[in-house]
């Protein structure tokens, strides 16, 4: 992974002493509340509803043994004894008080770690797959690419202040594991005829109040240009993004007045000036940077390590865990391991200091000290040897790490909801637990099949909702907590917005509505078919009645 | 005198910022004595008359476009863009529109909502002259705020003040 040298250092470092300054002046009362807000922010720290909360940057999700020592050591020693992963792929701390901020940060700048970006409106931490450079439908390792965007947003003078929050991610495969159609700038690796690399580049998607998905203004920008072709882009969003509506404020909305064709006309007048100046990409500096995300060294091994094979014979547990969480690897002999942090006891995505020590344990022990951090909120050890994993389950599993549900029903993405957010409208974690305890047995589960379920708990879709499967958002109606459920959402490479079905629920009604719709998907699937699929092929009515029965659907359509 | 940043240095400035009410039409012009920045509405009623007055710049408003101002430049020696608030960063393009698409090289100043802890992206963008909101410092604190103009001693990426990224100014190690 990608390691620091002085200059990397050197602008952390100054980070530190620059937040250490504006925090002392906020307290002094030199800074007012809302002088000290934006800056605050751009430093990942948000007033919430118990104490601040800190949001660490994870760098596109990759993490070392010794980072995840000291998220343990942060977890411990300044909040209470867990952190959380967020849909980002960044770490979150609930608990920390605003006067020791800047000596976390400053623990975190020793071990290469920050918070610069991770909130405010500006460019944020940029995300990408967490299965980059082990996964077999790769053809370019997206990592030196995100490292080299994250260099050149970091404290970007032009764009400390835009109109709103801009997330960028970068995928590399065949499948998109990084959601690029739900961006503000989706980029997508590819080879041109000539073989060589560049990026077909989306614009405009996101999620929030209103879901769109990206719209493609390139189909190919050569890689030296990938930087002059995301700053002219930033550039037009920076000076015409509307500034008088919040809501309205992202690029998606400046994209969808102007039109496609007629924003990309504007990036493409003003990319002519930059193109081809100072900020070309070199074949130097891409290859300084690609020398940090060389391949580790594998062994030799069997492709199917017969150990292996005979311990999930004999072990029905952790052939469900190996069927589940483990998953293919390029190099022979190796596999993905998924650590779920979905354990139904914790919040989703949530983990204690004890667990974090154990998992940089593992990493050091059998996946050359690498930790990554997904979107779905679960941690993978990304090179383990298939001869290793029995080991490895054994430990995870008394750990409380492997629930064998990856990509299931219970797997669910889940923002922190009403019991941390300030912004939120709704609980979200009480649901989560609340369906995990209705879909507690596997082999239901397993029946149920590949099922995206995510929570937000509040418009601004932390969680996720819009590209759930199955996508509850929590809604205030008069001062009570209400949930909305839409269906037909997916992310990946056929992205599409889920569309709510209906009515919202009170909380306690939510394990039904979810059985009810489940119900409906078993009665009327095809063989093979998965729940997504079901949901496209036969709409969302069966679904609406197995909800809220035949009388309430009549009444519906003879009032419209 | 009212006190500001330029080049790095706190000095003395008398230079008065001519703000229109709802009353008072473009067309009708009376400047004060000494150096004045005039709306662009001002600007381009009166520019034939203006643009002989070394003493007179135009300052914008952060939805006014710099482009507005590109067959003038020549005329000027000073522009200011106002920051009504200081989250709205329209003006930080402005600002390098005006150095490196226009080649404006006379003073650039940053007005209106302008804190300490936005100077150094400030400085980046092209602004060699910073103006700090009405009342906000003391002397003494603006003295002591000339240091956010050193947060970071080696920024990655090119920008006015540093044409070139680091990645081609540093020899770096793999």
């Amino acid at each position: 992974m990608y390691r620091y040298d002085s200059y990397d250092q050197k602008i952390v470092d100054e980070r530190v002493a620059q937040f250490r300054d504006q925090t002392r002046r906020y307290l002094a009362g030199e800074l007012t509340d809302d002088e000290f807000r934006p800056l605050r922010l751009q430093n990942g720290l948000y007033i919430q509803r118990h104490a601040p909360m800190l949001r660490v940057a994870v760098p596109y999700g990759l993490l070392s043994s010794t980072q995840v020592r000291t998220l343990a050591h942060i977890a411990r020693t300044h909040d209470k004894g867990y952190a959380h992963i967020t849909t980002r792929q960044n770490v979150q701390f609930n608990w920390p008080e605003l006067k020791v901020v800047p000596e976390i940060l400053a623990e975190l700048a020793k071990v290469e770690m920050h918070a610069i970006q991770t909130s405010g409106a500006c460019i944020r931490n940029i995300t990408s797959d967490p299965f980059a450079g082990v996964a077999g439908d790769e053809y370019i390792d997206p990592r030196p690419w995100c490292e080299v965007l994250r260099q050149w947003s970091t404290f970007h003078p032009e764009f400390a202040f835009l109109p709103r929050k801009f997330k960028i991610a970068v995928n590399g495969a065949t499948q998109d594991r990084a959601v690029i159609q739900c961006h503000d700038i989706g980029l997508e690796l590819k080879r041109d005829a000539a073989g060589e690399i560049g990026f077909r580049v989306l614009v405009g998607g996101g999620m929030g109040r209103t879901p769109i998905i990206g719209a493609e203004i390139t189909d190919f920008v050569p890689w030296q240009h990938i930087i002059t072709y995301c700053e002219a882009i930033l550039r037009v969003y920076n000076r015409y993004g509307r500034r008088d509506n919040l809501y309205k404020a992202r690029i998606k909305i400046l994209v969808k007045a102007l039109g496609i064709a007629e924003f990309k006309r504007q990036v493409e007048e003003e990319w002519a000036f930059g193109k081809g100046g100072p900020n070309t990409l070199t074949e130097a500096e891409v290859a300084r940077v690609a020398t940090h995300f060389t391949t580790p060294a594998y062994e030799t091994q069997p492709a199917d390590d017969a150990a292996y094979a005979s311990q999930r014979a004999a072990n029905p547990a952790f052939a469900a865990w190996a069927r589940r969480n483990v998953l293919a690897h390029k190099v022979p002999g190796y596999a993905v391991v998924v650590l779920s942090l979905k354990d139904p006891s914790r919040a989703p995505g949530d983990i204690t200091d004890a667990q974090l020590d154990l998992v940089a344990e593992w990493a050091d022990a059998y996946s050359f000290g690498e930790v990554r951090a997904t979107h779905e909120q679960n941690l993978v050890l990304a090179d383990v040897k298939q001869s290793d994993l029995f080991a490895v389950w054994e430990k995870a599993r008394a750990a409380g790490l492997a629930t064998p549900t990856f990509g299931l029903l219970t797997d669910m993405i889940c923002c922190p909801g009403g019991d941390f957010c300030a912004l939120a409208n709704a609980k979200s974690i009480p649901i989560a637990n609340a369906i995990q305890a209705r879909f507690d047995d596997l082999d239901y589960l397993y029946d149920i099949g590949e099922l995206e379920l995510n929570i937000s708990g509040c418009m601004n879709s932390c969680g996720h909702h819009h590209v759930g499967h199955i996508g509850i958002l929590g809604v205030d109606k008069n001062g009570s907590e209400w949930y909305q459920v839409s269906l037909g959402g997916s992310q990946g490479n056929d992205t599409s917005i889920g569309k709510v079905i209906g009515r919202s629920f009170a909380a306690a009604e939510m394990p039904d509505v979810i059985t009810n719709i489940i119900d409906v998907y078993r009665a009327q699937r095809l063989e093979g078919e998965r729940f997504i699929e079901t949901v496209r092929r036969i709409g969302l009515d069966p679904f609406k009645i197995g909800v809220y029965g035949d009388a309430a659907i009549i009444e519906r359509k003879q009032h419209a | 005198m009212p006190k500001l940043i330029k080049n790095g240095s706190v000095i003395d400035d008398a230079a008065q910022i001519l703000v229109l009410d709802e009353t008072q039409a473009p067309e009708a012009l009376s400047l004060p004595e000494g150096q004045v920045f005039v709306p662009l509405a001002v600007w381009q009623a009166h520019k034939g008359v203006l643009s002989d007055n070394k003493a007179v710049g135009v300052w914008l408003e952060s939805h006014e476009s710099v482009d507005d101002l590109a067959e003038d430049l020549d005329s000027l020696s000073a522009v200011a863009l106002n920051f009504p608030k200081f989250t709205d960063g329209r003006a930080y393009s402005g600002a390098a529109l005006l150095r490196t698409r226009y080649g404006f090289k006379g003073e650039i100043r940053a007005i209106g909502d302008v804190l300490r802890d936005q100077f150094f992206f400030m400085q980046r963008c092209g602004f060699d002259v910073i103006q700090p909101k009405t009342g906000k410092y003391s002397d003494a604190q603006l003295e002591e705020a000339l240091a956010s103009l050193k947060d970071f001693s080696t920024p990655y990426q090119a920008a006015v003040d540093q044409p070139e990224p680091l990645f081609r100014r540093a020899r770096r190690a793999a």
